[in-house]
């Protein structure tokens, strides 16, 4: 199964630092990207989940951009959510029509960003406590869809850590990504040393945290 | 069609070049009234102009200069952050991580790009690049060594994966020889590097 975006741990070249305060546009077409892109996302036509899922799933994600896979995966969400017809798409344009009443309207934009959208749910009560050894599950991989999306990175699968924060039942993105419901499921903050992950850690007494749903985690 | 092998992927009917396909785009959701053009210049707007990592610093400042906000900080980051008046999208659930001289805190998201925005804005491009991604997990100190930055002997490295809906906020130590000093001259030493763990604040007279 490929994975392209679940890069973490892969050696990598030089990061280049950029100067402090708002990042400007490497190019005028990624102003437009983003506003197109959190504009449609305000159609609630699907979840956070899906569209990451979308992104990681273009058979050109380690070709593109970050931008150009912004707008292929919204190219996708569009067509199937029925948004958007293919042959318009290959036409570069569609028939007039008036404002949409799903569309994001100019004065829901400022109170929809200040609010944002909780992924907390009520949900069962949390199986580990703080201070708890816990292994990740292996293989790091989707259990009801094959393939699918998941948020288990392979470099901290069938690992042992340890619960530092419990974040209670949060949206479950292996289910919502793919229609499924939002299944809530316990959400844990797991701390790993460096040395149960890397054969070779810089420095041993550093560490390494992700956020894990309780079905990824096993009791040690 | 340039790729034919992704023909079932529906962006591929779009044109290959980067800049026309995001044209062609635009002009079917504005035509379609699915985006309203005032509504996404107001998003943009917002981003470019009034969210950034000087909303960030606004908060590190005061738990700096106030230690019951800073316990708040700590106990509960989005209702300490309601106070100043900061909230958001993907900002939901955060949670305020501080360095001492025994842990230095990194943030990354290896799987995408997760980002406090509403605390530091639109990320910059080194956040997103595959070479970060990639790399903050493993090798820490190295990327930091790509900054400039070099931790004291002694200080150890936590980096935080954000792989969920929860956005970190790093705290970065008080620089030295700013005692009395009020919240808005704090917050101008306060980078948003410095709130990801790549950097430091400013010296103070720097």
């Amino acid at each position: 199964m490929s994975r392209p975006h679940d890069m973490g741990g892969q050696a990598g070249g030089r990061v280049e630092p950029a100067p402090d305060g708002i990042p400007g546009y490497d190019a005028p077409w990624h102003r437009t990207a983003l506003g197109l892109t959190l504009a449609a996302g305000g159609l609630g036509g699907w979840t956070i989940d899906e569209s990451r899922a979308a992104r990681e799933r273009l058979t050109d994600y380690p070709r593109f951009s970050y931008y150009e896979k912004w707008i292929a995966a919204l190219a996708g969400l569009l067509v199937e959510k029925g948004f958007v017809t293919e042959e318009e798409l290959a036409a570069g344009t569609a028939d007039p029509a008036p404002l949409s009443p799903r569309a994001f309207a100019l004065d829901k934009v400022a109170p929809a960003l200040a609010r944002g959208t909780p992924y907390s749910r009520p949900g069962p009560a949390p199986r580990f406590a703080v201070g708890e050894a816990v292994t990740t599950r292996r293989p790091a991989a989707n259990a009801f869809v094959t393939g699918g999306h998941t948020r288990l990175p392979a470099y901290a699968e069938g690992k042992p850590g340890r619960v530092i924060l419990s974040h209670g039942p949060h949206v479950f993105p292996d289910c919502n990504a793919h229609g499924l419901g939002e299944a809530p499921e316990p959400l844990y903050t797991i701390l790993f040393r460096a040395a149960d992950l890397w054969e070779t850690p810089e420095n041993p007494d550093d560490e390494v945290t992700l956020d894990l749903w309780e079905s990824y985690l096993i009791p040690a | 069609m340039p790729h034919d092998h992704h023909h079932d992927e529906p962006h591929s009917l779009l044109p290959s070049d980067p800049a026309l396909r995001v044209k062609a785009l635009q002009t079917i959701l504005v035509r379609k009234g699915l985006v309203d053009p005032a509504a996404m210049e107001a998003i943009l707007e917002t981003y470019e102009t009034k969210v950034g990592p000087h909303l960030g610093a606004r908060v590190v400042a005061r738990a700096w200069a106030d230690p019951a906000f800073r316990a708040r900080l700590m106990a509960d980051a989005n209702a300490a952050m309601l106070e100043l008046g900061i909230s958001g999208r993907q900002g939901e659930h955060v949670v305020a991580v501080e360095n001492s001289a025994r842990q230095h805190n990194m943030v990354v998201c290896t799987l995408c790009s997760c980002y406090p925005w509403p605390l530091l804005g639109i990320p910059p491009a080194w956040y997103k690049s595959d070479a970060y991604r990639k790399r903050a997990v493993r090798e820490p100190r190295a990327v930091l060594a790509d900054f400039g930055v070099t931790l004291p002997e002694g200080t150890a490295v936590r980096v935080w994966d954000s792989t969920a809906e929860v956005r970190y906020l790093v705290i970065p130590e008080r620089p030295g020889g700013t005692e009395g000093w009020d919240e808005e001259s704090l917050a101008t030493l306060v980078t948003r590097d410095s709130m990801i763990g790549t950097g430091f604040p400013r010296e103070a007279g720097a």
